[in-house]
């Protein structure tokens, strides 16, 4: 439960209108620099004066980052589109409608009409510990608040843990994973692509990031390949609420059927371990296999197999389990 | 002592007074060398970082030019209420999770708790004070409210209009369930919910007939 104070702290604001204004700016300011995409992670921090940043770079006024294009082969979609435009796209509709479904899942509507699919994907986790302030690996210190035998970590990760044990909170990534969509962005170096599972970084490569980008660096881009256009998809995200609430265990999944057959697919979750696991021996289990209950059943146990559960989240196995199930069966 | 004529040394077109006329009294930086001597401030010029934002800005609230010094890390809420008297719109939680708040920003529902007011600039707001019209007739979904009765202790009313509205803009004749979806964020602590829904089905027809 937030405490509500007066005005955020103090900053310096900038609202460049072009991405190299941007990178000027975040290179002139250095580790001063904080990005802004929509708002909705930044606002929660300053808010509860856990991060004071001298100089806020709002990206809200570029718009070569926003909007939706048709290309040769698939999509493109702008960093800075705001959800809403995401989910109500008309090809993003019609041939890519897992992104659709997993982006009107997000938060509440006017949540959506502000906030961003970069920084959906781009955002930090919710670890309450951490975004109380405390001072965990993940915040530079020496300590997982999470982890311990008296934490309240029912929210907290089943896999992938490495001294932190916090989740990747966003809806959006696991559907992009099974897009196979890469993520262009703005290093110091210049561009780079990268496919949107190795977007996202454990603690073990570094604790006190998210994804691959680096202070200074731009997401600019998301590119969808037409590989998976018009497949079937499957997607559910499981949570206390039915707003707002941030996933305890979401799937993603886009196959390919001939007749019963699964022909390929790809499958992730999200929810899990600090980031979207793509389930590469689920997927390697269906493919080849006939579109059944018993497919569906292997493909569940497949997917929580070496499954670390903590204190209070042990339920996430089974949820994990059965949405895995779910999602191969195409039904709930 | 001796009388002493005080002339006007500026000459961009904007008087000392019409200068303190435009701004509303809190927070007004008049001492401020820097606004006072704009127009022949060549002197008092300072190269400014692209994406650099002023804080005198003008803002188009409920259709009407408003001139208001906003601070950078000012929300659209604080503005509202505190700078510029318009205090329908509420703050539930400040933090984007109850809905107390919702203004329309070309005609779309946001949170106005979680947006800058520097960056609505050039956009258009609208708060439930810009719903009745100049005859002080009412709104349809306001209309709607008092037909059916809608809402306890009403803080959460501004709110649920405002998304209302926005989401009738859209969708003029949605299912109760679709009505429950669009009006999702919002939060009612009187669990008022239920008679909530009813009066917005009026209100989508009221808007319909309109």
């Amino acid at each position: 439960m937030a405490v509500i104070r007066d005005m955020m702290p103090v900053f310096e604001l900038f609202q460049p209108a072009s991405v190299e204004d941007a990178t000027a700016l975040l290179r002139e300011h250095g580790d001063q620099a904080w990005v802004m995409a929509g708002g909705l992670d930044s606002f929660d921090w300053f808010k509860d004066r856990v991060k004071r940043p001298a100089v806020v770079v709002d990206l809200g006024g570029i718009e070569t980052l926003k909007g939706i294009t048709a290309t040769a082969n698939g999509l493109e979609i702008g960093a800075m589109t705001p959800l809403t435009e995401v989910v109500e796209h008309p090809e993003v509709r019609e041939r890519y409608g897992l992104l659709s479904e997993a982006a009107a899942l997000v938060a509440s509507p006017q949540i959506r009409n502000q906030g961003t699919i970069g920084g959906n994907n781009t955002q930090d986790t919710r670890c309450w510990y951490y975004r109380d302030g405390w001072t965990c690996y993940r915040a530079g210190g020496n300590i997982c608040y999470a982890d311990t035998p008296t934490s309240m970590n029912r929210e907290h990760a089943i896999f992938g843990a490495d001294r932190c044990v916090a989740v990747n909170p966003s809806d959006t990534a696991p559907a992009l994973i099974a897009l196979d969509a890469k993520m262009v962005f703005q290093t110091a170096d210049g561009e780079r692509v990268v496919d949107a599972e190795d977007y996202f970084i454990g603690p073990s490569i570094d604790i006190m990031r998210m994804t691959v980008l680096k202070p200074g660096d731009l997401l600019t881009k998301i590119r969808i390949p037409s590989t998976w256009a018009g497949a079937k998809f499957y997607f559910e995200k499981v949570r206390d609420r039915e707003v707002w609430d941030f996933p305890l265990v979401n799937v993603a999944s886009a196959m390919r059927v001939s007749g019963s057959t699964i022909d390929d697919a790809r499958v992730a979750v999200n929810g899990t371990a600090p980031y979207p696991m793509r389930l590469v021996a689920v997927e390697d289990a269906v493919r080849g296999a006939s579109q059944s209950e018993a497919t569906a059943e292997l493909a569940g146990e497949v997917a929580v197999r070496g499954a670390r559960p903590l204190r209070q989240n042990a339920y996430k196995v089974p949820l994990m389990r059965n949405l895995v199930k779910r999602s191969i069966r195409g039904e709930a | 002592m001796p009388d002493i004529e005080i002339t006007e040394a500026i000459d961009s077109g904007v008087s000392r007074r019409n200068f303190i006329k435009g701004v509303i009294a809190a927070g007004a930086a008049v001492g401020s060398a820097n606004y006072m001597f704009r127009g022949v401030g060549a002197i008092f010029a300072q190269p400014t970082s692209p994406g650099a934002v002023e804080r005198l800005i003008t803002l188009t609230v409920n259709g009407q030019q408003r001139r208001v010094d906003v601070m950078k890390q000012e929300t659209l809420a604080m503005t509202l209420r505190y700078k510029l008297g318009l205090t329908g719109t509420k703050l539930g939680c400040d933090r984007s999770e109850c809905g107390a708040c919702t203004v329309l920003i070309d005609e779309v529902p946001h949170y106005s708790c979680s947006i800058l007011t520097q960056s609505v600039r050039g956009r258009d707001v609208r708060t439930i004070e810009g719903l009745a019209h100049e005859d002080g007739s009412l709104h349809p979904v306001q209309q709607a409210v008092v037909d059916e009765q809608g809402f306890q202790c009403a803080f959460c009313m501004t709110g649920f209009v405002m998304s209302a509205v926005g989401y009738l803009q859209k969708n003029e004749n949605p299912t109760r369930a679709e009505l429950a979806h669009g009006l999702s964020g919002n939060l009612c602590r009187c669990a008022d919910y239920d008679k909530i829904l009813t009066t917005m089905e009026r209100a989508a027809e009221n808007m319909r007939q309109a």
